[in-house]
């Protein structure tokens, strides 16, 4: 960076930093990697959805020439999970079984054939339960027994976690609103499907553990392992390999990780375990299934007054992300509407399916769904159109919404202008079968409260410069989306160096400190900031020793540093004057979000340091006879804050437009008599190459005050507008509303003839269930100017006795 | 029933020829073409999805054709010729797909990367000017979950206009 302040290589659309190795086919991912005498693990899965296991016999197993170690839940036995008040799962498990994929047993042997054989000898006696497999069975009392124990969940029956508030006086609202209206919706669940299968290689020397693994967070790996194997965390080390896309979907400790680990443990060798393709459909931690109950009152302009939401969730057999995913259902509304009176409940059930997580917008895009559709339907009532019905409840830049949570920079406008204009949205041409609809949408750049309850920065970073030049350390790991190229560009930022003069070690807990992982859309906000003030405390000490030895007097940020040179000399040279001064040289930087939350319990879920935006416009074709949709079309504009990397920025948007696509028109976790009905990729429908739209994106930079140079998420937030302005423009098209997703070629038809037959013109939820949500919390709501955070907001609650 | 172990294991030695080299592997007749390349040849290159020719991941050039290599038995091959990523080009000397792909941000994790480039090679090598819809199809089969696809049929084109150039 310049003295004035101008960048360098941030906003340049560099190639990634690991390109080469990644488009020659030497990136070495987990299941690359092979050891000297290294065992192959297999493990053996329940084929039931829900039963007790009555015995594990493996002494049949234990015999085949080859096998070298055969493990059952007895050694394995605590209980872990991702989030402190979920602590659930088994890496094996030995009293019942949960769903037809849940680990029992696990076998490493001298190659996987053997391991799969061994497998086949191990003979387990199950005493099958009623499966619960819906919300609405969920919801009922169970038949044998609830899925988890109630003295654990400390909740009725299968319920998993309960939410109500009411920010505001929502009845009030009601009863100022001109117009009411309710609507139901269903989104269906769907799943990561990374290309890369898990895979996970572990080894034990020395009494220290080392695992590889695709993993995006290889501190909560860490943490799981230490819990589970007993070990201290500095006798484990986590290292994340070359990374083969997530999504969400390696956000968990998985039980392949914890099985290796202590298969290495026992035979003292390495031990490597891959999951096949219809393991990692069972691993899943996928899209909740979720159906949504939402009540609005408008004034005659279309002002919302109140909203009500209630979301019901099915969670599958664990709690993995769940308690944060019930939240985020009904949470983020907020930030792009202004919702003067706010009401939200949420339930979250087991049901005897693969376990729910975070996918991609993490229980934003269901809520996300619903709202856009439901606003859609209420300006169609009222006769307004529907985007500018929108723009009057946009929230406006630096305000505080009802809930608490805190907006700093927001390009909604400037997003819906983009492309509203771009796309000939308002006078497009009318013929049968063609619609264009439009939806906004906003995301958290990273969440302002960690998973484990503790005081410290959520990323560290710590630079070294010696006289061979810079490294960066930081425990972020690179899932593909390209946050080794973001630190990298950060530090070459300010030292006046390209990003691929920037050597890096990330992801290895060993070697890096902490940062807690490829989640949330946090890590160039978080990591970055973390970067940015490690390289501005080494631009310091490099210039001052610079200064001294070439004599320069006077104010040090005169010196540049720029273009491989600080000041008069080069900076191989700086870095010898530095080496000579100081001796090596570190300096760490790190990364806090400020206290933003309200003052209420359960408060945390949902504030950020700053959110992103999207708008989008979506153009298609809908066959009326066959019920097929084309869409042609799609321009998406995301206020990122600042482009760091643009060709990287580009990349997520277009991803997330990809996934988006595929979550509205064809992906579907289905599960048909406790089975997952195609756990396969042939019959779980993804769009290939031939069913892409082309995709007219724009980057917004509104320079948000927190973000490292302004920057914010792009990793989630632009899959979230694409599937309900889909939805729109299949209304716009045929004049039918599908209320859920997929919208596939049968749902179109069958509204297409309710329509016919007079009924509803319409597909989707009948009824909400009954649900007892209990008393809500009430939260008075913030003045919406207050934008005080950190010790500010602590000490005004404090003297309010909050 | 019998288990896999107890059956006896057919094994046969054979020639493979691949990136131009010569292997002599000892093989399980059904061990796939994968199997050996990744496990046996250390050529890691070629990645797996879902080992049931589903995703495309796998593919590799045999006689110049994308194959899925999960799909292929070894005892088939000897005197064809395989090429996997590693024969495409090198760091030091990039092929103009993989260098089209690196500049275009057609690379994210970069999983399918290796497949989608010799499927992609298949077609230039047939087709020097393909159309974009030619080059959709000639990809169709290879799944990439990052890019949205957008990206890599640009740097197929660019790579075409280079190699035309």
């Amino acid at each position: 960076m310049s003295t004035d302040g101008e960048l360098e290589v941030v906003g340049r659309p560099l190639p990634r930093v690991d390109a080469v190795a990644r488009v020659t086919g030497t990136a070495r991912y987990a299941d690359d990697l092979q050891l000297p005498r290294m065992l192959h693990a297999r493990i053996l899965r329940s084929p039931h959805p829900h039963a007790r296991i009555l015995s594990v016999d493996t002494a049949a197993a234990r015999r085949i020439p080859g096998v070298k170690a055969v493990l059952t839940g007895m050694d394995l036995p605590i209980r872990y999970g991702i989030m402190p008040v979920s602590q659930d799962e088994r890496a094996l498990e030995f009293e019942k079984v949960r769903f037809v994929g849940d680990p029992v047993a696990a076998v490493a042997a001298v190659d996987e054939e053997t391991a799969a054989a061994a497998l086949d000898a191990i003979r387990v006696s199950y005493e099958p339960l009623q499966p619960v497999m819906s919300i609405e069975e969920a919801l009922r009392d169970p038949v044998d027994e609830p899925i988890h124990d109630p003295a654990l969940t400390r909740q009725r029956g299968n319920v998993h976690r309960l939410v109500s508030y009411e920010f505001g006086d929502v009845e009030a609202g009601f009863a100022a609103a001109d117009h009411v209206r309710e609507d139901l919706f269903f989104y269906q669940g769907n799943t990561h499907l990374p290309m890369e299968q898990h895979s996970a290689l572990a080894t034990y020397e020395d009494g220290r553990l080392t695992l590889w693994s695709s993993t995006q967070v290889v501190h909560y790996v860490h943490r799981a392992l230490a819990k589970v194997l007993e070990l201290p965390m500095h006798r484990i080390r986590v290292i994340g390999a070359a990374h083969g896309g997530g999504f969400g979907g390696k956000t968990d400790p998985f039980s392949h990780e914890i099985v290796v680990a202590k298969l290495a443990m026992v035979t003292g060798r390495p031990v490597r375990c891959t999951l096949t393709r219809e393991e990692v459909f069972y691993a899943h931690r996928g899209r909740h299934p979720v159906l949504i109950w939402m009540r609005t009152g408008v004034t005659r302009e279309g002002r919302i007054t109140a909203m009500h939401v209630r979301t019901a969730l099915d969670g599958g057999a664990y709690g993995s992300y769940g308690p944060a995913t019930v939240f985020y259902t009904g949470t983020l509304q907020t930030v792009t509407y202004a919702i003067p009176a706010y009401k939200f409940e949420g339930v979250r059930l087991f049901t005897n399916k693969a376990p729910c997580g975070p996918k991609r917008g993490h229980g934003t895009p269901q809520g996300r769904f619903a709202i856009e559709l439901h606003l859609e339907k209420i300006a169609r009532e009222l006769g307004l159109d529907p985007v500018e019905l929108r723009r009057r409840n946009y929230v406006r830049p630096f305000t505080r919404a009802v809930n608490w949570l805190r907006v700093t920079s927001c390009g909604l406008e400037e997003c819906t202008e983009k492309v509203l204009q771009a796309s000939g949205y308002r006078g497009r041409p009318r013929r049968p079968g063609h619609g264009m609809g439009f939806a906004a949408s906003a995301y958290m750049s990273g969440a302002g409260t960690p998973i484990y309850w503790n005081d410290m920065p959520h990323s560290e970073v710590q630079l070294k410069l010696d006289r061979t030049g810079v490294t960066a350390y930081c425990g972020a790991m690179d899932i593909g989306q390209g946050s080794d190229t973001v630190l990298a560009t950060v530090v070459a930022e300010e030292l006046g160096l390209r990003p691929a003069d920037v050597r890096l070690v990330t992801a290895d807990t060993d070697a890096t400190p902490v940062d807690l992982g490829s989640y949330s859309s946090r890590v160039t906000f978080m990591a970055g900031n973390a970067a940015l003030e490690a390289a501005r405390r080494m631009r310091r000490l490099l210039v001052e020793a610079v200064a001294e030895a070439t004599g320069v007097q006077g104010d040090l940020d005169e010196i540049e540093v720029r273009e491989g040179r600080v000041g008069e000399v080069s900076f191989e040279q700086a870095c010898q004057l530095a080496t000579t001064r100081f001796g090596a040289l570190s300096t760490s930087g790190s990364y806090r979000p400020p206290r933003i939350a309200g003052p209420f319990k359960g408060s945390g879920v949902g504030p950020s340091p700053a959110y992103s935006y999207t708008a989008c416009v979506v153009d298609l074709d809908a066959d009326a006879r066959t019920g097929l949709i084309r869409v042609n079309k799609v321009w998406i504009a995301h206020d990122v804050g600042r482009a760091i990397n643009p060709l990287a920025v580009k990349g997520q948007v277009e991803g997330s437009v990809y996934m988006a696509l595929g979550e509205a028109l064809m992906e579907e976790q289905v599960y048909r008599k406790g089975r997952h009905k195609w756990p396969s990729m042939l019959e779980y429908k993804s769009p290939t190459v031939l069913e892409m739209p082309e995709i007219e994106t724009f980057l917004v930079e509104t320079v948000d005050p927190e973000g490292p140079y302004g920057a914010k998420e792009a990793g989630q937030g632009p899959l979230l507008p694409v599937i309900p302005a889909i939805n729109a423009a299949v209304f716009d098209a045929l004049g039918i509303w599908i209320d859920e997703t997929p919208i596939t070629p049968e749902k179109v038809l069958r509204a297409l003839d309710a329509r016919a037959r007079g009924q509803e013109a319409r597909y989707g939820p009948r009824r909400f269930p009954d649900v007892d949500y209990g008393a809500p919390i009430r939260v008075d709501p913030p003045d919406p100017h207050d934008l005080r955070v950190g010790e500010e907001l602590e000490r005004a609650f404090a003297a309010a006795g909050r | 029933m019998l288990n896999e172990l107890q059956r006896p294991v057919h094994r046969e030695v054979l020639l493979l020829r691949v990136n131009g080299e010569e292997h002599q592997v000892l093989v399980p007749v059904h061990a796939t073409l994968l199997e050996v390349l990744r496990e046996q040849l250390g050529l890691t290159g070629t990645k797996h999805g879902c080992e049931l020719g589903e995703c495309g991941t796998c593919t590799v050039l045999v006689d110049g054709r994308p194959q899925l290599s999960c799909l292929l038995l070894p005892v088939q091959l000897e005197g064809h010729e395989i090429t996997t990523v590693e024969g495409l080009g090198s760091p030091a000397h990039l092929h103009p797909l993989q260098q089209a792909f690196l500049e275009l941000g057609a690379v994210q994790c970069g999983y399918c990367t290796p497949g989608m480039l010799l499927a992609a090679k298949a077609l230039l090598d047939r087709n020097p000017k393909p159309g974009r819809r030619q080059i959709e199809e000639a990809l169709a089969g290879n799944l990439c979950r990052c890019t949205g696809y957008a990206t890599i049929v640009d740097a197929v084109e660019l790579a075409a206009r280079r190699m035309g150039a």
